[in-house]
C-alpha cells in the first residue's frame, strides 16, 4: 500500500494528525523540494539546432547549408564562434541578464531518427533499445512524491500525450486552458474506494481531477500581455496554473511545427518567434508571481536534424541538438562544446557531446535536490548550470 | 450503502454456489450472460442478454465460438487491392508528390480506422472484432512506420481468417505478413549483416515472454530468420535464398540448418508458448492479472491449447466455460478499452447511426489509435487506458450521447439530415485528412440518434433493472429517486462503474 492508497483509504486530511510524528514527517518532505517548478517545452517534429544556435564562425556550417545557412551578419552573436537565430531576438535580454544556459550537443547513444521511437526514449529516458512504460519524471515521482497538498504532481498543457508523466501513479492533469478544465472536471465526482483495484484506479484519477480542480482555481488577473498565438495561449495557461492556489510541480507545454523538411527558413524563424516571444512572456508573468527565481524553463526534442540541407532547402531528422534552460536561478552562458562539423557521422549526423539525461539529473539532483540515479535508471552527472 | 453492500454479497455469493454446483446444465441467466457478453461482444444489447440468459453456459459459449466465422459486413475502402508504391517511385518523387503521398497515407489509415470501427459496430459476430483486435495488439504493426494501409488491411484480413483459428499457422503467417516484415525490420536482416528485431520480439512478445530465451537465442534466430522481404513491385512476402544464411544454428538448445520456420515450430514445442499467450488471452478476458489465485486455471488452459496443437477456439472455450471466469471476484474487474467504450456503448444503446465511422476519432483521443498502436508491445490496456485526461474525454463523449432528447433529430429527421450531408459540400481542399474527419465527426454526432422510450421498454421495468443493463456491478453513486429516462441512463454511464466489464 503507497501513501495515497493509504490516505484514500482512512478518509483523507483528517486523519492526518493521528499519524506517528516521524511518518508524517518522513512522507510530507521526502526530501524534495517540489516548491521549486519545472516546465518542460517540448519542440515537437525535431528542433533545427543548428539553426538555433549557429555556429557561424565554422567555414562548414555555410557549406552544409548554402540556401538556409543564416548569413553571419544577422546571427545574434553569443560569443565569437556561436549565435542565436535572428528571430530569438526577444531572448536576448535573458542572455544579458545571465538567466539563459544555452546547452549544445544534447543527445543519446545510438539515436534512433523515428519521431515517435526517439521521442519515447526521451519521455522514458530509456536506453535506445529498451522500451519502457513510464516516464522519467513518473518514476521521479514514485521515488519522491509530490505532496498532497499540491494541486496535481503535473500539468500537461494542450496535448492528451503525457510524456514524461506517462504510465502508473502520478497525478497528472491534461488541459488545454484552466476556465475550460474547471468547466470540464464537473464531470468528475469523488467517492469512496471499493475493493476493486480497477475502479480504484478510476476513483483516484476521478478524485485526483476533482482536487486539481480545486486547487488550480486562481484569482490572480495578469500584468502580462500573452501573444495571440496557440503558444501564447499554452504559456497563458501555463502562468494560470503557477499562479493558482496549490500549483504542481511540473508542467509540460508544446509547440508544434518543427518537422521543417521543406521551405524551412521562413517556417523555422516563425517557429523560433513563437517561442522566443512566448517564453519572454512566460518569464514576465512569473516575474509578476514573483515565481522567476523558483522556476526552471528547460526545452527538449526527439532529435535535431541534419547538418547538411536536404535538396527542398530544409533539413532532415538527425540527432543532437542545442537546448535551452532559463530562470532567475540559471547561471546563464554556453554549455556543451561547438557542434562537431568536421565529426558526422555516415548519416552525416552530428555527434552528441551531453546525454540528455545529464540534463534530467540536473533537474533532479541539483533543481529539485532528489536522487536521479533510480528514475533514470543510471549515473547521470548534472550539469553546473544553477546558481547555488 | 451498507445494506446494499451486503445484499451484493449474498447475491454474488448465490452465484457462485449455483455456478459450482450445475454449470453446465442450469441456463446461464441474467448475470452470468451479461458478464460473459460484456467481455466477448463490446457491450450486450437487452435482447441479446435476454437470448443468452436462456442458454446453458456450454451452449451459450459455444454460440459465440460458432458465430466467429461470419463473413464481414462493412465494405473495404477502395484502395486497399491499389499496388503499393515502390521504394523507386517513392525516390523519383518532387518534394510536392511526396507531400500528397504523406497526406493520403494518413487519410487512407482514418478511413480504415473508420472501416473497422463501422464493422465493430455493425457485425452480427462482434467477437471476431475483440480477437482481431486482440491479435492486432499481440502482433503489432504500425502504420507509423508501415506507411502504406494497403498493408495493413492485408494484415487486418489475416488476423480475421486466424482469429479464432490456429495460433501455429497464425505465427507461421504474420513471419512473411508484408506489414510485419516491413515493421519488424525482416526485410533488412541479412546473411552477415543480421537485424535481431524480429527475432527478438518474436520470442519477447509473441511466444515466450522475457526470460524465457537468452541472448544467445535471439543472435541465433535472427540468422534462421535471415532472406525474409517484400517484393518492391508486388508488395508480396518475397524470400531471398542468396541473403539467407545457411549456417547451423542452435536456438533453445536445438542445433540444425534452420530456417525462419523451423525456428517457429522450436518456439511452439515450448510449452511455455502455450501458457504465455493463454496468459495474455486471461488478462483480455477474466482479470487484470496472472496471479497466484489463477495461475493453476491458467495452467490448466494451456495444457488445454496446447494438446489441441494450438487451437485458439480450444482455449477461450476452456477459458469462457471456466467457473474462474464467472467468479464474483472476477466481475467488474477489467477497465474497457477505448474500443470497447465507444463500440460497445452505440451497440449496447442500438444508437440509430448514420456515420459510424469517424468515431474512430474518438477512439483515438481516447488513446487506442487503430493500425498504430504506442510501439512494438502494443497498448499496455488495463488501467493505463485511464488518465485525466482519458477519463475527462470518455465523460465528455458519453454526456454528449445522453443529452436530453431536446434538439435531438429524430430517425426521419436524421435520415433527411443524411440526404443534405450527403449533398454538403466537400471539405475544402486546404483541410488536412484529420481535419475533414473532425468535420464529419461532428456531424455523425449529431446525426446520432437513441430511441430511449424503446431502449428502457427493452431494458427494464424499474431502476434496478436498468441498473443491471447498463452497469457492471453497483453504481458508485446512488441515482436520485426521480432520475428517469435518458437522465437516468446519462446518469449511470456517468458513474465510474460504466468504465469497467
Amino acid at each position: 500500500m503507497n501513501r495515497r492508497d493509504f490516505l484514500n483509504s482512512v478518509g483523507g486530511i483528517t486523519v492526518l494528525a493521528t499519524l506517528p510524528a516521524g511518518v508524517l514527517a518522513q512522507t510530507q518532505t521526502a526530501g524534495a523540494n517540489y516548491a521549486k517548478t519545472l516546465i518542460l517545452i517540448e519542440l515537437k517534429g525535431g528542433n533545427d539546432g543548428l539553426n538555433t544556435v549557429i555556429p557561424y564562425a565554422d567555414a562548414q556550417y555555410a557549406a552544409l547549408r548554402p540556401r538556409i545557412a543564416i548569413a553571419r551578419d544577422q546571427v545574434l552573436q553569443l560569443d565569437a564562434a556561436a549565435g542565436l537565430h535572428p528571430a530569438l531576438a526577444p531572448l536576448m535580454a535573458s542572455w544579458q541578464a545571465g538567466e539563459l544556459a544555452v546547452v549544445r550537443g544534447v543527445g543519446y547513444p545510438r539515436p534512433n531518427l523515428s519521431h515517435f521511437r526517439s521521442i519515447e526514449i526521451w519521455d522514458t529516458a530509456s536506453r535506445s533499445n529498451e522500451f519502457l512504460q513510464e516516464g522519467w519524471l513518473t518514476r521521479a515521482f514514485a521515488q519522491n512524491p509530490v505532496p498532497r497538498e499540491f494541486a496535481a504532481d503535473a500539468v500537461v498543457v494542450g496535448s492528451p500525450e503525457l510524456g514524461p508523466f506517462a504510465g502508473k501513479g502520478t497525478r497528472t492533469i491534461s488541459l488545454t486552458n484552466t476556465e475550460q478544465f474547471l468547466q470540464q472536471s464537473r464531470l468528475a465526482v469523488p467517492a469512496q474506494l471499493s475493493h476493486n483495484a480497477s475502479l480504484n484506479h478510476i476513483l483516484r484519477v476521478e478524485h485526483d481531477i476533482v482536487q486539481a480542480a480545486q486547487g488550480l482555481v486562481s484569482q490572480h488577473s495578469f500584468q502580462t500581455a500573452f501573444p495571440q498565438t496557440g503558444f501564447g495561449n499554452a504559456v497563458r495557461a501555463a502562468a494560470q496554473v503557477a499562479a493558482s492556489r496549490s500549483g504542481v510541480a511540473a508542467l509540460k507545454v508544446s509547440l508544434n511545427g518543427f518537422d521543417t523538411h521543406s521551405n524551412q527558413l521562413g517556417a523555422h524563424a516563425g517557429l523560433l518567434r513563437i517561442l522566443a516571444e512566448g517564453l519572454v512572456a512566460l518569464k514576465a508573468a512569473l516575474v509578476e508571481l514573483g515565481r522567476w527565481d523558483s522556476t526552471l524553463v528547460v526545452t527538449y526534442a526527439e532529435f535535431g536534424r541534419r547538418a547538411r540541407e536536404n535538396n527542398s532547402s530544409g533539413t532532415d531528422h538527425g540527432t543532437a541538438s542545442s537546448h535551452f534552460v532559463l530562470g532567475g536561478q540559471v547561471k546563464g552562458g554556453l554549455y556543451g562544446p561547438a557542434p562537431a562539423l568536421d565529426q558526422l557521422d555516415g548519416y552525416g549526423n552530428l555527434p552528441f557531446a551531453l546525454d540528455f539525461r545529464d540534463i534530467y539529473a540536473t533537474v533532479l539532483e541539483s533543481w529539485w535536490g532528489v536522487d536521479s540515479q533510480t528514475p533514470l535508471r543510471g549515473k547521470f552527472a548534472p550539469l553546473d548550470i544553477l546558481k547555488t | 450503502m451498507l445494506p446494499i453492500t451486503i445484499l451484493r454479497a449474498l447475491t454474488a455469493a448465490l452465484l457462485g454456489a449455483s455456478a459450482t454446483l450445475a454449470p453446465a446444465a442450469a441456463p446461464l441467466g441474467f448475470d452470468d450472460a451479461r458478464h460473459l457478453l460484456s467481455r466477448t461482444v463490446f457491450a450486450p444489447p437487452p435482447a441479446q442478454i435476454e437470448a443468452f440468459a436462456r442458454l446453458t453456459r456450454a451452449q451459450a459459449v459455444e454460440r459465440l465460438l460458432d458465430g466467429a466465422s461470419t463473413p464481414r459486413v462493412t465494405p473495404a475502402p477502395a484502395w486497399v487491392n491499389e499496388p503499393v508504391t515502390t521504394p523507386q517511385a517513392l525516390r523519383n518523387m518532387t518534394r510536392e508528390e511526396r507531400q500528397l503521398w504523406n497526406r493520403r497515407n494518413v487519410a487512407r489509415v482514418l478511413e480504415m480506422r473508420g472501416w473497422w470501427l463501422q464493422e465493430m459496430v455493425a457485425t452480427p459476430t462482434p467477437f471476431t472484432e475483440k480477437m482481431v483486435l486482440f491479435w492486432h495488439n499481440h502482433f503489432v504493426s504500425s502504420q507509423q512506420k508501415v506507411r502504406q494501409s494497403q498493408y495493413l488491411y492485408r494484415q487486418n484480413l489475416l488476423f480475421r481468417e486466424h482469429a479464432l483459428g490456429n495460433f501455429g499457422a497464425l505465427l507461421h503467417a504474420i513471419a512473411r505478413d508484408p506489414a510485419m516484415v516491413i515493421y519488424l525490420d525482416s526485410a533488412s536482416n541479412r546473411k552477415g549483416q543480421p537485424n535481431e528485431n524480429f527475432a527478438r520480439e518474436v520470442m519477447e512478445l509473441f511466444t515466450l515472454g522475457e526470460g524465457h530465451y537468452g541472448e544467445r537465442d535471439v543472435k541465433e534466430a535472427a540468422r534462421a530468420f535471415t532472406g525474409l522481404g517484400v517484393d518492391p513491385e508486388k508488395g508480396e512476402f518475397l524470400f531471398r535464398p542468396q541473403v539467407h544464411d545457411d549456417g547451423v544454428k542452435t536456438v533453445l538448445g536445438r542445433s540444425g540448418n534452420f530456417d525462419g520456420k523451423a525456428v517457429l515450430d522450436i518456439l511452439l514445442e515450448q510449452p511455455q508458448t502455450a501458457e504465455f499467450i493463454v496468459g495474455k488471452l486471461w488478462r483480455e478476458f477474466v482479470s487484470p492479472d496472472v496471479n497466484a489465485a489463477n495461475a493453476a486455471e491458467v495452467k490448466r488452459i494451456a495444457a488445454v491449447f496446447r494438446d489441441s496443437r494450438y487451437d485458439v477456439r480450444a482455449a477461450l472455450r476452456a477459458m469462457l466455460m471456466s467457473d474462474a471466469f464467472y467468479a464474483p471476484q472476477n466481475r467488474a474487474t477489467l477497465v474497457k478499452s477505448p474500443v470497447d467504450l465507444v463500440a460497445g456503448t452505440l451497440r449496447q444503446f442500438q444508437f440509430a447511426a448514420t456515420d459510424v465511422a469517424p468515431f474512430a476519432l474518438v477512439v483515438g483521443r481516447l488513446g487506442q489509435n487503430l493500425f498504430a498502436p504506442p510501439n512494438v508491445r502494443g497498448w499496455p490496456g488495463g488501467e493505463a487506458w485511464i488518465n485525466s485526461s482519458t477519463l475527462l474525454a470518455r465523460k465528455q463523449f458519453l454526456d454528449r450521447l445522453f443529452v436530453s432528447e431536446a434538439g435531438r433529430a429524430p430517425p426521419a429527421m436524421a435520415a433527411m439530415v443524411t440526404t443534405m450531408a450527403a449533398n454538403a459540400p466537400a471539405p475544402a481542399p486546404e483541410m488536412t485528412p484529420g481535419a475533414a474527419m473532425n468535420q464529419r465527426l461532428q456531424r455523425a454526432f449529431g446525426q446520432l440518434y437513441f430511441e430511449t422510450d424503446r431502449w428502457m421498454s427493452l431494458a427494464g421495468s424499474d431502476v434496478a433493472q436498468v441498473q443491471r443493463q447498463v452497469l457492471a456491478m453497483a453504481p458508485r453513486h446512488a441515482l436520485p429517486p426521480d432520475a428517469s429516462g435518458i437522465e437516468m441512463v446519462r446518469r449511470l454511464t456517468q458513474d465510474p462503474v460504466y468504465q469497467l466489464k
